[in-house]
């Protein structure tokens, strides 16, 4: 009964250790697979919904980042009609931009990637078009969103990566 | 993962009430034999499962060590991204924009409502409002064209999926009906996709359709139509027993759509196939059924294809090795050839093959399998923005007829701006091509001819490297028929000029730089919704290469890169080779439509869609010119230029439902 014990023990051990080294690697494995690893690995492993989701949860996760970093945007969208009155209609044009990747592409990319990927991948590459839109309508050194876009195309670029994985 | 509890087989029978009977030192005798093979085999279990668990735990780390491996990497990569550039980049790129957008002048263009209004078309199968995709279910019945589709009716981008629907006497003026199946039961919470209408025996129509499950399983479901007296067929009922096929075992829940129209089989049996995946091999697995409720798959597949990934919307049908009319479904013999078809959902590219199929097996063969269906060179039924496609049998005029979803190629801020997004283009016949017996041959549907209004015929010649304005009033709606012929002169001296090196092999619509390219003999076509001064322009047009042996090869393109000033919109150059066969002239005919450019070469030998969206080149300031940007060669241009009129494609009322019902 003892020897029973300890079988069980060792075995649900190796259950355990084979289940969580098998976890890391889908974020490891998943993030060598797109164009920025460490910028994959940063956003990923800073949720912790990702030492246990497969593909798709970590495909949520990015649409998350892409929404929060949107949402964010926009706050500095709001601020800098403030601090950079005469750069209203560039900033109408941003305002516009951001709008559609935090409700309409974020949106489209959430419920596509959990049955029909291709349609998430779509939104994902629009989002880095809107975002890539917003920063070229600005004249040259005047944006006070350059950070933020420029981030909002990598993640994109790491986000369709993933997505195109589920196809 | 295995619970412990699933581990313990036996239960040790400490004390079994049926020993009860047999004396003590019997029943510890009993009980302790019966203890020793337990324990054993728990043992075993045991031991079994360690070295499982420990064998797993290598092998993940296997995997990482093969992904950690470069050469092997870098080989995935290259593929993948060689498969890009050849098929012309998948849609829109980031690295593309960000290019442009670092160019300082290329300023954010603002949409307004007039110049996106004025991207709706005027004879293009659309909905008033919002997102649609795949064709669904074409058929033809008492009368009347149906055509159902993917509808979002709440957003102009794809999501809340139901069938919308349509009908027509003529496959151009529609009438909009009420929405045929919206997604209210389990299996397709998540989804009304993609299905295929088959006609039984007695005249009655049956839906085969893949919902996804409340759990984004795919499955596939029967409809019917509640009252097969309504010629409208507004009414659809889904079967009681759905879903009536669900993954198999090998299958994964999300690789599982878009079952095909039936066909009968020599045993009198009902065949479909349905497009899926295996890793990385696109294939198409077999059902036979006699019911549509109950299924029996095959162990063979219709066919696979390694490396082309998932296939969607697979189509499968004859085609007739010697006649130009379409085949029904389920027709069979020796003068008939079989197309499969599949979309490539990681391409975004509708390819097909020509081949045989073996009734006694369900399987198929291409003829060639060098463009076996989804790779690379394989042939595509249109070399610009046209997926999903599929075709069904015309009973009423004998033709088979081919229906497609052409998307956007703007930003999603426009579309929902704009309020709506995609369009389905001009229903083409589609038969072998007889003289090559290769190809397909593809050709907007006849009734299109209805909506020509004036005409303008025009002979020239045009001279190298000039563009010349074509007289038509305005340009946003045309169709245009062309004969271009090379100036046998110009055509022996560059064949006969050892120093014209040949670059049929090279070139490429895609990587060949587009129209402004000037070559020996091309290229040369119509420059369409051009602004006067050509600040904007999408140029059709062949382009005539020299190849080795004194031989030419033609193509033809479509280019866009110069279509708008806007660059928030994919502007790729299309294209393909095109079959010239000894002693045809070059001819070429496009559907323009405010936002959509249809383009056919060779009577449709080969085809080009493009959606193009313009911010000067609109309403009255649209023209049409005609142009010849070779080095040297003349070129002689005989066309003719129709108006088009409008389809007028009625929105939903119950007046004109109730009025129609009638007729």
């Amino acid at each position: 009964m003892k020897m029973i014990k300890i079988m069980i023990i060792v075995t649900m051990a190796m259950m355990m250790g084979t289940a969580k080294s098998a976890m890391g690697n889908i974020v490891d494995q998943t993030c060598k697979q797109t164009p920025d690893y460490t910028l994959c690995l940063s956003l990923l492993n800073s949720d912790p919904r990702s030492s246990s989701a497969d593909v798709v949860g970590l495909g949520l996760i990015l649409v998350d980042k892409i929404k929060a970093l949107g949402t964010e945007t926009i706050g500095q969208i709001n601020v800098a009609y403030k601090t950079k009155p005469m750069l209203k209609r560039e900033l109408d044009e941003c305002n516009l931009r951001y709008k559609t990747i935090v409700e309409a592409d974020v949106h489209t990319a959430i419920i596509a990637i959990k049955g029909n990927p291709k349609f998430a991948e779509s939104a994902v590459v629009d989002a880095g078009i809107e975002a890539s839109i917003c920063q070229g309508g600005f004249p040259e050194g005047q944006s006070p969103l350059t950070d933020s876009t420029q981030k909002m195309v990598k993640i994109c670029d790491v986000t369709r990566a993933i997505v195109r994985m589920l196809l | 993962m295995a619970s412990s509890d699933a581990l313990l087989p036996i239960s040790a029978r400490e004390e079994d009430p049926l020993l009860s009977d047999v004396s003590r030192s019997d029943r510890n005798a009993e009980t302790h034999r019966s203890r020793r093979p337990v324990k054993g085999l728990l043992a075993v279990s045991f031991g079994l499962l360690f070295i499982a668990f420990y064998v797993a735990l290598i092998a993940t780390h296997d995997g990482s060590r093969r992904s950690n491996d470069p050469k092997l990497e870098s080989n995935e990569t290259s593929t993948s991204t060689s498969r890009a550039h050849l098929a012309g980049v998948s849609e829109k790129s980031n690295g593309q924009l960000l290019k442009l957008s670092g160019v300082r002048n290329a300023v954010a263009f603002a949409w307004n409502n007039s110049v996106l209004s004025w991207q709706r078309t005027a004879f293009h199968f659309q909905p008033e409002q919002n997102w649609m995709n795949d064709p669904n279910g074409p058929l033809f019945y008492k009368g009347w064209y149906h055509f159902f589709y993917q509808y979002n009716p709440n957003a102009a981008v794809w999501g809340d999926i139901v069938w919308g629907h349509a009908v027509s006497k003529d496959l151009i003026h529609w009438v909009h009906l009420p929405i045929a199946m919206v997604a209210d039961q389990w299996y397709d919470a998540n989804g009304v996709w993609t299905g295929s209408a088959t006609f039984l025996d007695d005249g009655s129509i049956v839906m085969l359709y893949t919902g996804s499950t409340d759990k984004s399983v795919q499955v596939q479901n029967l409809a019917y139509p509640e009252d097969l007296n309504d010629p409208l067929l507004v009414k659809w009922v889904k079967y009681s027993g759905n879903p009536v096929l669900v993954p198999p075992p090998d299958i994964l829940p999300k690789d599982f759509r878009d079952p095909t129209t039936a066909w009968k089989t020599s045993a009198g049996k009902w065949r479909i196939t349905i497009g899926s995946k295996i890793n990385k091999t696109g294939i198409s697995l077999v059902y036979d059924t006699t019911d549509f409720k109950t299924y029996e798959k095959h162990d063979t597949l219709l066919h696979k294809v390694p490396n082309t990934g998932m296939w969607e919307c697979v189509d499968f049908y004859p085609v007739s090795k010697t006649a130009v009319n379409g085949l029904d479904t389920s027709v069979n013999g020796p003068n008939v050839k079989h197309i499969v078809k599949a979309s490539m959902d990681d391409t975004r590219f509708d390819h097909y093959a020509v081949g045989t199929y073996f009734d006694s097996n369900g399987t198929w063969i291409p003829d060639d399998p060098t463009i076996d269906v989804g790779m690379s060179a394989s042939l595509r039924y249109d070399y610009g923005k046209f997926y999903a496609s599929k075709t069904f049998y015309d009973q009423n005029k004998g033709r088979r007829i081919l229906w497609s979803w052409i998307g956007e190629s703007d930003s999603e801020a426009a579309d929902v701006q704009k309020g709506w997004s995609s369009l389905q283009g001009i229903p083409r016949t589609v038969v072998l091509d007889t003289k090559t017996g290769k190809n397909l041959v593809q050709w907007p549907v006849e009734e299109i001819e209805s909506l020509r209004l004036s005409s303008k015929q025009f002979d020239m010649e045009v001279g190298p490297g000039s563009v010349v304005p074509v007289d038509v009033d305005t340009a946003t709606q045309l169709d245009i028929e062309a004969e271009f012929e090379i100036k046998k002169e110009f055509l022996d001296k560059i064949l006969g000029d050892a120093s014209v090196a040949a670059e049929a092999e090279e070139f490429s619509c895609q990587k060949s730089g587009g129209s402004t390219v000037r070559g020996a003999l091309g290229p040369f076509g119509f420059s369409v919704l051009a602004d006067k001064s050509l600040s904007e322009q999408t140029p059709v047009y062949f382009y005539v290469a020299k190849g080795k042996d004194s031989k030419l090869k033609t193509f033809f393109c479509t280019d866009t890169s110069r279509s708008t000033f806007a660059n928030d919109v994919v502007k790729p150059i299309y294209g393909s080779s095109v079959p010239v066969l000894r002693g045809e002239k070059l001819t070429m005919r496009i559907l323009v439509d405010h936002s959509i450019v249809e383009g056919f070469a060779q009577g449709g030998r080969t085809c080009i869609t493009s959606r193009v969206y313009p911010t000067k080149a609109i309403y009255g300031a649209a023209k049409l010119f005609v142009f010849n940007n070779a080095i040297d060669a003349t070129v002689t241009a005989s066309f003719k230029v129709w108006q088009m009129n409008s389809a007028f494609i009625h929105p939903y009322s119950e007046e004109v439902v109730r009025a129609i019902s009638s007729t």
